[in-house]
């Protein structure tokens, strides 16, 4: 009994089971006020989709209750004694302390990550039957309901579950060790953004289970297409939701922390980089995501509630759907990659041994991507349709948007130029990184081209670049980052020749993977097609050998990271020689991350300055007196 | 940190200058290798040309500027990776160099405008009006492209496949009936969304090339997007403007197509029927087809007489199999002759054992 008062998960499946009860009573009662039948001998098909929907959308937020990421905030409102200080739910000294609401910014890095990757395993398992599929023309293994399903799922797990989420999860880790915080700003909304992350990849990827099968519109579920089939779709509009709130909770949660939550002597020139590239992703997820929730929210009431936002024969408009998703997606490619600019920044200037070249050219570069970024999402949308000249300026915004790119990949190369570099796993995937994603750049112009684009959206050259851009780009530097903060964050040392081979092999996979679609994309096979011409045979089946090879990559990383996470050899506080503040602190850091705190003095790349430091940790007595983490009145002390 | 030696910037120079010799020597190999590469499909229209050599062009510009990062990166990761003793060494400390980094900023700006600039006047070029031009209405609904020609007494001649005279400028008008569709044949080099509610417009001119292009929707459309493929047949004017009085005697002398007068079940099955083929979307084992877009009719035949299996052809809203939407289906009666039905019914009862 005392299991299902106490906040936790069973607490949390509790109230979920009566918030889907709440729901259905709900439907029902409305249902039978406006006079509609709900059962025929069972519960008509209206009534269940009615009740599906809604409970969708609440019973999460019963189970949210339950789970306890309220409980303070409900105290706090009814008058009861509540104490800012309460540290009962912070840190983890046990493997459950990871399956509750924690508010250790710490645990909740680790939750992120781990849950993002456990999507991206599922994403990844549905493009391997999705390549199975196309091994060759004709239908082999699945239906063209379950192929649509397969793709759309694939790409909104991969996209809203993984990228985005593991950029959150790292930077939750690192972020405030580097800025010399003891946590972030606000440790339980912090709680609530992560465990709202688990109920958008579960909604999604459980569509698979909904009557008429999952979801199968893409991950752009086009209006009106969405808003015309079965109850799966509904899946995607609400997921989308509580992950897209998770998204701006937490990048709202980054800009207070890092505006107001810096150490002594923390200048924003002092910042490392990857703490500016994440103050620029949250800007842009706070700034766009409310556009992508606007947009499926109206899909829904299209869907569920008969409105006409997108139905051309209730003079709603067609277009707008693809305007308002895309004000969001463009810049969301942004939010996938920003963070990940941050962290080549982090590991090429340590790896190589040398101060980042152009480090307020780094940084103004990416406020540059942030204001760009709004000003280019028409050109997802030339051949749509629209308005003609808006194409023009779009091309140029497009291209014009290389510029503040190209300048960062000019920097990192000539950080390169002359250093010592030490070729080890993390340092592997930044280079990698470095040509790969210059490939989906280049490709990136060409398709800024309006007369090429003409001729190539909605081709197989698209999933080529946006692979080169978001594999080769994003996945490449999650993977330099998780390998480079592995001992800060475990504790213990990563395999490093298993970690050479998981990149080798990822390298060389993922280029025969999806170095040719640019070739069938141009040649003419269009893009989410589960049966295409005899023409294109040969290099689908290539593609997809070569995709195996690349599902097999990924599980060594899996092998390494569990591996070494139960057994690997214990890492020391800073085993790269770092100057940036979290390797100043044990790995992994105690629970309240810094027993003093410490004192900015330098800027955190001054590798080769002779006696250089960036931060140095005050001596006992000067420090001020212990106070617990949160109470700190951070503005007194500076 | 361990003191350093001076840096020497003419060892410096030196090797910037044997590394951008590599560089530019690869990168001329890097450019003929791409431009040697057979990429596009046959071109059938005057727009491929310009869109062509806009893509040699982004080719020429692009692969050096790849070949340059992949040599500078290959270049340092041999030599000045971090050699036996040099484990507590660190680079010098260079924080950056101003003139550098407006090059850096100013070129690519200088080259972006200038591609942007060229590609403008290409998408001029392509998109230009032209005299004589030709009207066709294109709407598509799922899962089947059907093509509109202005007929002498006002009123339009309906077409299953598209046919087109050569060397001549035509302006699609495209509609849609239920979702967003996309009108592309690869070999025009062009495609324009159908959107449902608005006309969309694409001007494309045939050139002197005759013979069949696939038709291909590329915006996903729903179950049957793959199958969504159809054919265009450039053709001499005096062949297109018989094909049009075909056409114009209606569905029923004609069959319209690439499936007139066809009345072999099997044949219709597979391939001749239109809108889309039977076998796109159904699969049946004698006929060897595995489309999963429609019902197995292996299975499902057996329960229906002769009369339901007809209208099923004919009507097929009429009655729509659990688990699978209405509307997905073309109307059969509309573009079949009645010879043609009894045919596919025909066949179809004889081999699923009926």
């Amino acid at each position: 009994m005392t299991r299902l008062r106490a906040p936790g998960l069973t607490r949390g499946a509790l109230f979920f089971v009566i918030g889907v009860l709440f729901c259905a009573a709900l439907v029902l009662v409305i249902r039978a006020a406006y006079g509609f039948p709900s059962f025929d001998g069972g519960v008509t098909g209206n009534a269940q989709n009615a009740i599906l929907i809604v409970s969708l959308l609440v019973a999460p937020l019963f189970f949210l209750v339950g789970i306890g990421a309220f409980d303070y905030w409900f105290y706090y409102m009814a008058g009861r004694p509540t104490r800012p200080e309460d540290h009962s739910s912070h840190g983890a000294y046990s493997w459950k302390d990871y399956f509750r609401v924690n508010t250790d910014h710490k645990v909740i890095g680790i939750q992120y990550v781990v849950t993002s990757f456990f999507f991206m395993l599922v994403g990844g398992l549905l493009a391997m039957i999705v390549r199975a599929e196309l091994a060759a023309p004709g239908m082999q293994f699945v239906d063209s309901n379950a192929y649509n399903g397969l793709f759309s799922v694939h790409a909104s797990l991969m996209i809203f579950l993984f990228i985005i989420p593991v950029f959150a999860g790292l930077a939750n880790y690192v972020l405030p060790l580097m800025i010399g915080a003891p946590d972030m700003a606000f440790p339980r909304l912090n709680a609530l953004s992560f465990w709202m992350l688990p109920i958008g990849g579960i909604m999604m990827a459980a569509s698979f289970f909904a009557p008429g099968g999952s979801f199968a519109t893409g991950w752009t579920a086009y209006a009106p297409l969405s808003t015309d089939v079965p109850i799966g779709q509904m899946f995607f509009t609400i997921g989308v939701q509580f992950a897209g709130a998770s998204s701006i909770a937490t990048a709202l949660n980054f800009l207070v922390t890092i505006v107001t939550m810096r150490a002594p002597g923390m200048s924003f020139w002092r910042m490392p980089l990857l703490v500016w590239a994440n103050f620029s992703t949250s800007l842009l997820v706070v700034i766009a995501t409310p556009f992508i929730a606007a947009s499926q929210f109206f899909v829904l009431f299209d869907y569920a509630l008969g409105f006409n936002f997108f139905r051309s024969e209730g003079d709603g408009d067609v277009l707008m759907y693809q305007h308002v998703f895309w004000f969001y997606s463009h810049p969301a490619v942004y939010i996938m990659m920003l963070p990940g600019f941050g962290i080549i920044s982090e590991v090429i200037s340590v790896k190589a041994r040398k101060p980042i070249f152009g480090y307020r050219m780094m940084a103004f570069s990416l406020l540059a991507i942030v204001l760009l970024g709004f000003t280019v999402w028409a050109h997802h949308m030339f051949v749509s349709g629209m308005q003609t000249w808006i194409r023009i300026p779009m091309m140029v915004t497009t291209a014009i948007i290389a510029v503040p790119t190209g300048i960062k990949i000019f920097s990192w190369l000539a950080t390169l130029w002359r250093g010592v570099l030490h070729l080890d796993t993390p340092m592997l995937f930044a280079l990698g990184f470095l040509t790969m994603f210059t490939l989906g750049g280049i490709s990136g112009v060409m398709l800024a081209m309006v007369p090429l684009t003409i001729h190539v959206s909605d081709t197989y050259f698209i999933v080529a670049h946006i692979h080169y851009v978001l594999y080769g780009g994003s996945l490449f530097t999650i993977f330099a980052g998780v390998y480079y903060w592995f001992p800060k964050m475990t504790g213990r040392m990563y395999d490093e020749g298993l970690g050479k081979l998981h990149f080798w092999l990822t390298f060389v996979g993922f280029n025969l993977t999806f170095g040719p679609m640019h070739l069938i994309g141009v040649q003419g096979m269009p893009r989410r097609v589960a049966d295409y011409p005899e023409q294109f045979a040969t290099w689908n089946l290539f593609i997809t050998l070569s995709s195996f090879l690349l599902g097999i990559a990924t599980l060594i990383f899996v092998y390494n990271t569990v591996a070494s996470w139960r057994s690997g050899a214990r890492a020391e506080a800073n085993p790269w020689r770092a100057l940036t503040l979290e390797w100043q602190v044990s790995s992994p850091p105690p629970v309240f991350n810094f027993d003093h705190i410490p004192l900015v003095v330098g800027g955190p790349y001054e590798y080769g300055v002779p006696g250089a430091q960036h931060g140095i940790f005050q001596s006992p007595a000067e420090a001020r007196p212990k106070q617990p983490a949160g109470t700190a009145d951070r503005e007194s002390e500076t | 940190m361990s003191d350093q030696p001076p840096v020497d910037s003419r060892e410096s120079r030196a090797q910037l200058r044997t590394m951008l010799l590599i560089g530019a020597v690869a990168s001329v190999l890097g450019v003929v290798l791409a431009l040697l590469i057979d990429w596009f499909p046959v071109p059938a229209s005057t727009q491929a040309g310009p869109i062509d050599t806009l893509w040699d062009v982004l080719l020429i510009a692009s692969v050096p500027v790849f070949v340059l990062v992949e040599t500078i990166v290959l270049y340092c990761a041999i030599k000045f990776r971090m050699r036996p003793g040099e484990e507590l060494k660190d680079g010098p400390p260079i924080h950056g160099n101003t003139r550098l980094e407006i090059i850096w900023t100013a070129i690519p700006a200088i080259l972006l405008v200038g591609l942007c600039t060229y590609a403008y006047v290409v998408l001029i070029d392509i998109e230009k009006a032209q005299a004589n031009t030709m009207d066709v209405r294109v709407v598509g609904e799922q899962f089947t492209w059907t093509f509109y020609y202005p007929g002498e007494d006002g009123e339009e001649i309906a077409s299953p496949q598209l046919y087109l005279p050569a060397d001549t400028p035509v302006n699609f008008t495209v509609q849609s009936k239920d979702v967003i569709h996309d009108f592309w044949v690869p070999a025009f080099r062009m495609k324009i969304d159908a959107v449902p509610g608005i006309d969309t417009h694409l001007r494309v001119t045939t050139t002197e090339r005759m013979g069949e292009f696939p038709v291909v929707c590329a915006e996903l459309c729903g179950l049957g997007h793959s199958t969504m493929r159809q054919s265009a047949h450039v053709m001499t004017r005096e062949d297109f403007d018989a094909r049009l009085a075909e056409l114009a005697e209606g569905p029923q002398a004609g069959g319209g197509g690439g499936g007139e007068g066809e009345t072999d079940g099997e044949t219709l099955f597979t391939q001749a029927a239109q809108p889309t083929a039977c076998g796109s979307c159904h699969a049946l084992a004698d006929a060897g087809t595995t489309g999963t877009t429609g019902p197995d009719l292996d299975a499902v035949v057996g329960d229906f007489s002769e009369e339901e299996l007809r209208e099923a052809i004919v009507d097929p809203d009429a009655e729509v199999a659990e688990g699978f939407q209405p509307g997905l289906m073309p109307r059969y009666g509309d573009s079949l002759s009645e010879e043609q039905v009894d045919a596919l019914v025909q066949y179809l009862m004889e081999v699923t054992g009926r």
